[in-house]
This record gives structure tokens, sequence and C-alpha cells, in this order.
């Protein structure tokens, strides 16, 4: 156990340097477009409409968290485990290592879950001081950083069975940004067909987002969404396995 | 003496193509193997099967006694590698890379710090241990990929094709410095397209060509069967033709058997690349 935590932190290790040397342009990188739409959605958009309830700020606030932590933790875990592999190729190196596979997909992963956790704390503060309805808990940091682990986890697995550029930003265009988009990030799930619902809520942000949105808004606290959540963290987790085993070329 | 890499009719298949066919053979513990091929050959995929990167599509490879397939964590003990590509992290300074690699080869933070500073002197990149590796030039670059593959002392150091691309000053600083491995000990198997290289550098070559071993040998010996000495003749301005004989005196005598309307003439030693060219019909660049 201490070895593999050992080994976790090492792969983590070198992505955090890294980090280092670049963290104004990857902070910057991450919150801007978490910003323009608190802006345009929040403000623009929502002025006087209410929702479930809430205004629709307080309704969207919770949202753009969520979102912000999937794109940034996606992306975080994702583009450095390509690049790792494409461009400077030192992946081949953890893969002659003595380091399990387990230590490696999850300390891959870390570094997504930093940045998606720095990036959408950091819009849920901004987000608490322009809506004082919202409720900041221990629990829902928790619920956050569990978020940020399974959409690095998402990013992991991508990148490890995409194995191109190419592939990678179509991936991310035609497959992500629908979800960032369509996850109740924006509206409410009850507005929408069933057929559409049951689409939705098969995509893990769906859920990150509804349970988040509940802990913010002092709602009744989805349990079903946030074992969903811990579903989806552990189907990554298996299907990191099996790309890492599968015989490699 | 005892093979350290051992291979029974390797074969790797992409597709159709056919990357790696029936290969047989020996490495031999502490000498400097040299593989030697054009490009598209086989030699990266050869390596990357013997580093257990890639699973081989049928016959087997042993390092040490162990199988690279059903054995990987006891290979991995006793190889190091330099890829084609060098597979270090750009963007981080030359000790961070060291660092690094200490780290997930399970060196104690007391070990890392010798190694390290030990290894910098080796490779002579001391003066450059904080600068980012992009910011180094090709020939330091490879030394630093060199360091970073010798952290957990390898018994076998496998180098894809060390030297391209660097200047004739950094080749032969390389070479010196693969020398000095090997004669601290550990068994240096690579691969070059440089005929050069394989004459100035390894104890003996293999010969990969489409995917197939088509000579193994001491360079001399590689020279031997075809004859030590080359006479080029351009008999008619056309093409130029190559004889070979086993010393000066009976190359001297063809030469002047031959008409007085000959062209240009050249007697010289023969080389490997010659020995390439007869046994494939190609040049080892590629035509
Ligand atoms: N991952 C791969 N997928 C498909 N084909 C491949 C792959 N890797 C290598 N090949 C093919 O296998 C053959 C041998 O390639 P390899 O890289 O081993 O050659 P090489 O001798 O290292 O050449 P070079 O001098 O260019 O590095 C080539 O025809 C190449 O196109
Ligand atoms: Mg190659």
């Amino acid at each position: 156990m201490l070895r593999f935590l050992n080994d976790v932190y090492s792969v983590f290790w070198v992505d955090l340097r890294n980090l280092r040397h670049h963290w104004r342009s990857t902070l910057a990188t991450s919150l801007v477009q978490p910003l323009l739409y608190l802006m345009a959605f929040g403000y623009g958009l929502g002025g006087g409409i209410s929702l479930e309830g809430v205004s629709y700020l307080a309704f969207v606030i919770p949202g753009i968290v969520s979102l912000t932590a999937f794109s940034t933790s996606f992306n975080g875990a994702a583009s450095k485990l390509q690049v790792d592999r494409f461009f400077y190729k030192s992946f081949d190196e953890l893969l002659m290592s003595p380091v399990s596979i387990y230590s490696i997909i999850i300390g891959k992963a870390l570094i997504g879950v930093l940045r998606g956790f720095i990036s959408s704390s950091a819009i849920l503060l901004v987000g608490v001081a322009l809506s004082p309805k919202l409720i900041i808990s221990l629990w829902l940091v928790l619920v956050l950083l569990a978020s940020c682990f399974v959409f690095a986890l998402f990013g992991v697995l991508v990148a490890l069975v995409i194995n191109s550029h190419q592939g990678m930003s179509t991936f991310s265009n035609v497959v992500l940004l629908p979800m960032t988009f369509l996850s109740g990030t924006f509206f409410s799930l009850n507005q929408i067909p069933d057929v559409a619902k049951a689409l939705l809520y098969a995509l893990p942000l769906t859920h990150s987002s509804s349970t988040l949105r509940a802990l913010a808004l002092n709602a009744p606290f989805p349990w079903l969404s946030f074992f969903i959540l811990i579903g989806f963290a552990a189907a990554f987790f298996t299907g990191c396995v099996l790309a890492l085993k599968r015989a490699s070329v | 003496m005892e093979a350290f890499i051992e291979t029974e009719k390797l074969t790797k298949c992409y597709g159709p193509v056919k990357a790696v066919q029936d290969l047989n053979m020996q490495v031999r513990k502490g000498e400097i193997f040299g593989f030697l091929g054009p490009n598209g050959a086989g030699k990266t995929t050869t390596i990357r099967i013997m580093t257990t990167l890639t699973k081989p599509s049928s016959g087997c490879v042993r390092i040490n006694g162990f199988d690279v397939v059903k054995e990987a964590d006891k290979v991995k003990k006793v190889i190091g590698v330099v890829q084609q590509h060098l597979s270090l992290d750009r963007d981080l300074t030359v000790r961070e890379n060291l660092e690094f690699r200490a780290r997930i080869h399970h060196l104690s933070a007391a070990e890392r710090k010798k190694r390290i500073s030990e290894l910098l002197e080796y490779v002579e990149l001391a003066d450059c241990a904080d600068r980012m590796i992009h910011t180094l030039s090709g020939g330091m670059q490879k030394r630093a990929a060199i360091a970073c593959s010798l952290l957990h002392q390898p018994q076998v150091l496998f180098l894809d094709e060390p030297t391209v691309g660097l200047d004739a000053q950094g080749r032969r600083r390389l070479w010196d410095l693969v020398r000095r491995l090997n004669m601290d000990g550990t068994t240096i198997f690579l691969t070059t397209h440089y005929i050069e290289e394989a004459e100035a550098l390894c104890h003996r070559v293999g010969i990969i060509h489409h995917g197939r071993l088509i000579a193994l040998d001491t360079p001399l010996a590689l020279r031997e069967k075809l004859g030590l000495v080359a006479v080029e003749a351009n008999l008619n301005n056309k093409e130029t033709h190559y004889k070979y004989f086993p010393d000066r005196a009976s190359a001297t005598r063809y030469v002047q058997s031959l008409p007085a309307t000959a062209g240009t003439v050249i007697i010289r030693d023969s080389n490997l690349e010659d020995v390439f060219v007869e046994l494939t019909g190609e040049k080892v660049g590629g035509a």
C-alpha cells in the first residue's frame, strides 16, 4: 500500500513539476471559459428568470461549477497524458518501470483532479459572492473533489484509448462539447422530454451537476446520482486497466 | 561467452506488414552489438519488443534468461533504453527528468541525490543540470537521455539510433561515452543506419533488411567473407562495377587484366557498406 501511494506520487510529481513551470497560462486558460459562461448565462440571459424556485443565477452557478470541474479535470488529465504518449513519449518510461498500472492510472488522473479542483473552486467562490443564496459545505467540497476525480479518470481513459491528436479533438467536439451544455448544467432536466432525459442521465456530468446543485441550494441530497457518479469512477478505472493491459502496439 | 539476449523465431506483424520475421540471434554479455539496417528495416520494432513495450506476434525473446512477455518485471530490472525519439519531458530540466526516472525506479532520496550527481558528471552535463531539455543541443539531449536510462544501473543498454542528427564532434563524444559504459561492464545493443558507426563501435554487427536478419558477425569477419579489398571500375563510363578480393595482390592482378580503355579504377579496403550492398542489392541509405 505504501509502495502504491509512493508510486502514485512519483507519477503525479512529474506533472506537478510541469505545472509549476506553466501555472499562469494553465490557470488563465481554465478560468476564462467558465467566467464567460457566468457572465453570459447568469447575467445576460438569466436576469429576471427563476427556475425550480430559485433565481436563474443561483440555479446556473452550481451547473457552471460542475462544468468547470468537468472540462478542466478531463482536459487536464487527458492533454498531459496525450503529450506524454505522443509528444514527449515519456509514457513509455513509466510502462518500462516497476510502477504498477494502477498507480499509473491514479497518478495520471491527479493532475486533472488538481487543476479541475482549483478552477472549479475559484468559480464557486466567485459564484457565492454573486449569489448569496448558495451554501458551501464540507460535503459540497467533497462531492466536487469526487467529481473532479471521476472526470479526470475519464480523461485518462480517453487519452489511453484514442491514439491521435486528431481523434482527440474530434472527440472533444463531438462528445464533450454537447455533454457540457446538455447535462443539466444550464437548464433543468424537468423541462425536457423523457427520451432525452434518459439519454442525459447516462452522462456523468448530469449527476455531478445535480448533486452539486442540491448541496449548494440545500435541497434533498440525490443519493442515487451520487452513487451513479461513483459507479462511473469504477467503470472508467476498469476501462483504463483494460486499455493498459491490452497488448501494446 | 554466454548469451545475454536471445531471440527465437521472433516475428512481429502490423497487419500485412511484417516488421520483423523469424529473427534468431544472440547478443553476448559484455559486447557492443550493432543492429544495422535501412529505414523501416525493423530495428525499432525489435528494440520495442526486447524492452517489453510491444508484444511479439510469435516467437520469443529472453533477456538474462527471462522471457520478455511472461517475466516482464524481471526483464525491466536489467534493461535501460534510450529511444529513437528521446522520451524526455522537454519542458522540464535535466535534473527534473533524472529525478522523475529515479523515483519511478524506486531509488531512495539519498540514492537519488548520489546517483544523479554521479551521472551528471559521467555524461558531462553537470553544468547544464538546471536547464530545460528543449534549450539543449541534440548531443546534450542524447547524453541526458542516456543518463536517465542509467539510473537503475541496467545490465544492458538499448540505444536506438543514438547519433542521428548529431554533428561529427557530437557523434565522437557519444561514441566515447558508449565505449566507456561498455568498459564499465554494460552490454550495449544499438541500432544504426550509419556504416561507420557500426564499424567504429561495434564488436559484432547484425544486418537486418525487410525484417530479416541477413548476416551476423564481427565487422572484420563480414568483410572477409566478401573480400577485404574492393575494386571499383567504371569500365565504359556508364555503371561502376565492384569486385572483391582477399588481398591487394589479387586485386592488382585483376586491375592489370582490365582493357586499357577502362575509365576510372579505384582499389580500396572493402567496408560494411559493400557487404550490405552485396547481400541485398541495395544501398543502406535506401535508393
Ligand atoms: N505501430 C506501427 N503500426 C504499423 N506499422 C508499424 C508500426 N511500427 C512500425 N511499423 C512498420 O514496421 C516496419 C518496421 O519499422 P521500424 O520502425 O521497426 O523500422 P526501423 O528499422 O526502426 O526504421 P527507422 O530507421 O526508420 O527508424 C515499417 O514498415 C513500419 O512502417
Ligand atoms: Mg527506428
